[in-house]
């Protein structure tokens, strides 16, 4: 009963965990009879002392914490706020709770499709016409995504559009499994609507809170589609990650044990800040 | 005393559950800025790429035309350079099918057999799982193209890295682990083996996980992208979204109009599918909360 799907999870993601430590030390050129070539750490000295890609690769990192920085907080708070908006009856709120969740059915090729019209350059774009009208005619036009401030801003922008309404959904099962008691008892006490919050609601949401914190992380540390599709990294590098990175080096650039490398570098990263969140988030509430 | 409890069940509703205009204005607001990309999508569509790109009149539908659909299915219509909507959609239902069905099927066997089934390395399996849970897919991509590089460009390639999953082997060990085990000491009295057993009488029971990993993992492969993008190169594989991926890289003037009538098939089959299971797919994504 367990062999199929423990040997395909073997096959499919521990043997290529493996075999990408395996590449990472190797030197190996596809199609070619030259033989392979065992290269130690090569690839991952060059992460950080080759000159022109250690700039890059520290760049991705920077933009990987940049984008996890701000998603992870606004993207947990906004759902969180949302959940306890959409947290009660009607048909309006019905309307809205479906409304916020219906972009994470939206693929991401199809989330950059509609955010690049709206963040087409120049007059005609329509952020920057709402933003004309709304500020009656203060605000300039903005090259969203060709200017190298305003593009990593962007693409977050339109990753929690796409994402948020995915922990709004976590964020509104952990509401409705808080007992109403808790709240009874909170009232009888005299408590205001924000001490509610504070001493109800969200020790409620801690395992919650604790669960989508880790997955929006996650997430955040894994972008690529969006940046492939709108900026390919550009401008400057401004809104290069590391998943961009390996694929690029890996599969435009052929050179595959570097690639190999990140994606290492990466899987560390990702199990690393796992065992941290988890237990220091643990330990605050506890 | 006897009237406090209806004293403070009313207050409790007034102030739990009254909906000031406040929050009625706020959820407007909210509404609004979400939903305002699905209304440019859809009114983009039937407005000439001039119009849906033309400042705020473009979201002003005046003009109306079903041009962008025609161009479309002129381009992608039963083509071999372009590729066919038809065998966009049809690589897309079939890498679906595969991934949903085949991971259904596996991912449950084994999640019922760590939860139920005493065996030797059981909680080393349990430990794997765990931390195979955290590695993303994207951190795997580049070894995975290289070790699959020989199927490229077919069917199955797309989709047998999907089929067994970790994570719905998780949940599905956690739901498992949930079920109470009398329901299978009747069956083990009347001599069922585990194949049996699981068939008759967990199967029945675990319709909520099924629908769960099902909805989960079928968000995920029709969403997916870099995968097929690593994997495919001849336009009569191609599954919808790298088709779509290809109209928004092009850089020189993006042709609006065509990129948003795609992009409403894209999304219909999935919209449609969303608004009638509506319960279903807001209960799966909650069920990941348990989690913890």
């Amino acid at each position: 009963m367990l062999i199929p799907g423990i040997g395909l999870i073997i096959a499919f993601m521990l043997v290529p965990f493996f075999y990408s430590i395996w590449l990472s030390m190797h030197v190996e050129i596809v199609g070619s009879t030259i033989p392979v070539r065992a290269v130690g750490w090569m690839f991952y000295k060059h992460l950080f002392n080759d000159p022109i890609f250690r700039s890059v690769f520290l760049q991705s990192l920077k933009n990987n914490a940049t984008f996890a920085l701000v998603v992870v907080p606004v993207q947990t708070g906004l759902a969180m706020f949302l959940a306890i908006l959409v947290n009660r009856s009607g048909a309006f709120v019905k309307f809205c709770r479906t409304t916020f969740f219906l972009p994470v059915v939206f693929p991401m090729v199809l989330t950059s499709l509609i955010w690049k019209a709206i963040l087409a350059p120049g007059p005609s774009g329509m952020l920057n016409a709402i933003l004309h009208a709304v500020t009656f005619g203060h605000f300039k036009p903005q090259f969203w995504l060709e200017n190298a401030h305003l593009a990593l801003p962007s693409i977050i922008m339109l990753s929690i559009w796409q994402g948020t309404g995915f922990q709004m959904v976590i964020f509104l099962a952990g509401l409705q499994g808080i007992p109403s008691s808790h709240y009874e008892a909170a009232l009888v006490d005299g408590a205001k609507k924000w001490q509610l919050f504070r001493d109800v609601t969200l020790p409620g949401l801690r395992n919650t809170t604790i669960f989508v914190v880790i997955v929006t992380t996650i997430f955040s540390l894994r972008v690529f589609d969006q940046i492939f599709l709108l900026t390919q990294g550009g401008p400057n590098n401004a809104t290069s990650s590391v998943m961009y990175l390996a694929v690029n080096q890996a599969y435009v650039a052929n050179n595959v044990g570097q690639g190999a490398a990140i994606s290492v570098v990466l899987c560390f990263i990702i199990l690393l800040m796992s065992l941290v969140q988890r237990q220091v988030l643990k330990e605050r509430v506890d | 005393m006897t009237t406090t409890p209806s004293v403070t069940k009313r207050r409790f509703r007034r102030g739990i559950n009254k909906t000031s205009w406040a929050t009625y204005a706020l959820l407007a607001i909210f509404m609004v800025i979400f939903m305002f990309p699905v209304y440019y999508l859809i009114v983009g569509s039937f407005e000439s790429p001039a119009q849906t790109l033309a400042g705020l009149s473009g979201a002003v539908p005046t003009s109306l035309t079903l041009q962008n659909y025609h161009s479309l299915s002129a381009v992608f219509f039963s083509q071999q350079i372009t590729g066919s909507l038809r065998g966009f959609y049809s690589v897309s239902t079939l890498v679906s099918a595969i991934v949903v069905g085949g991971g259904l099927l596996v991912n449950s066997l084994a999640g019922y057999a760590l939860a139920r089934m005493k065996f030797r390395g059981r909680r080393f399996l349990l430990l794997l799982v765990v931390i195979l849970v955290i590695i993303p897919f994207e951190a795997i991509a580049v070894p995975l193209y290289y070790m699959l590089s020989g199927l490229r460009n077919t069917l199955i390639v797309q989709a047998i890295p999907f089929v067994g999953s970790a994570f719905s082997i998780y949940l599905f060990y956690t739901f498992f682990l949930n079920l109470p085990p009398q329901l299978e000491e009747a069956a083990k009295i009347d001599g069922a083996g585990p194949w049996r057993t699981f068939a008759q009488i967990i199967l029945p029971n675990a319709k909520p996980a099924f629908a769960s990993v099902a909805i989960l993992s079928f968000i995920q492969i029709w969403s997916s992208y870099l995968w097929p993008l690593m994997m495919t190169s001849n336009p009569n594989v191609y599954p919808l979204s790298i088709a779509i991926g290809n109209l928004v890289r092009q850089q020189s003037t993006p042709d609006y109009g065509q990129m948003f009538a795609f992009g409403v098939l894209l999304v219909v089959p999935m919209a449609i599918f969303f608004i009638v299971f509506q319960r279903w797919f807001i209960r799966s994504v909650a069920s990941l909360a348990v989690k913890g």
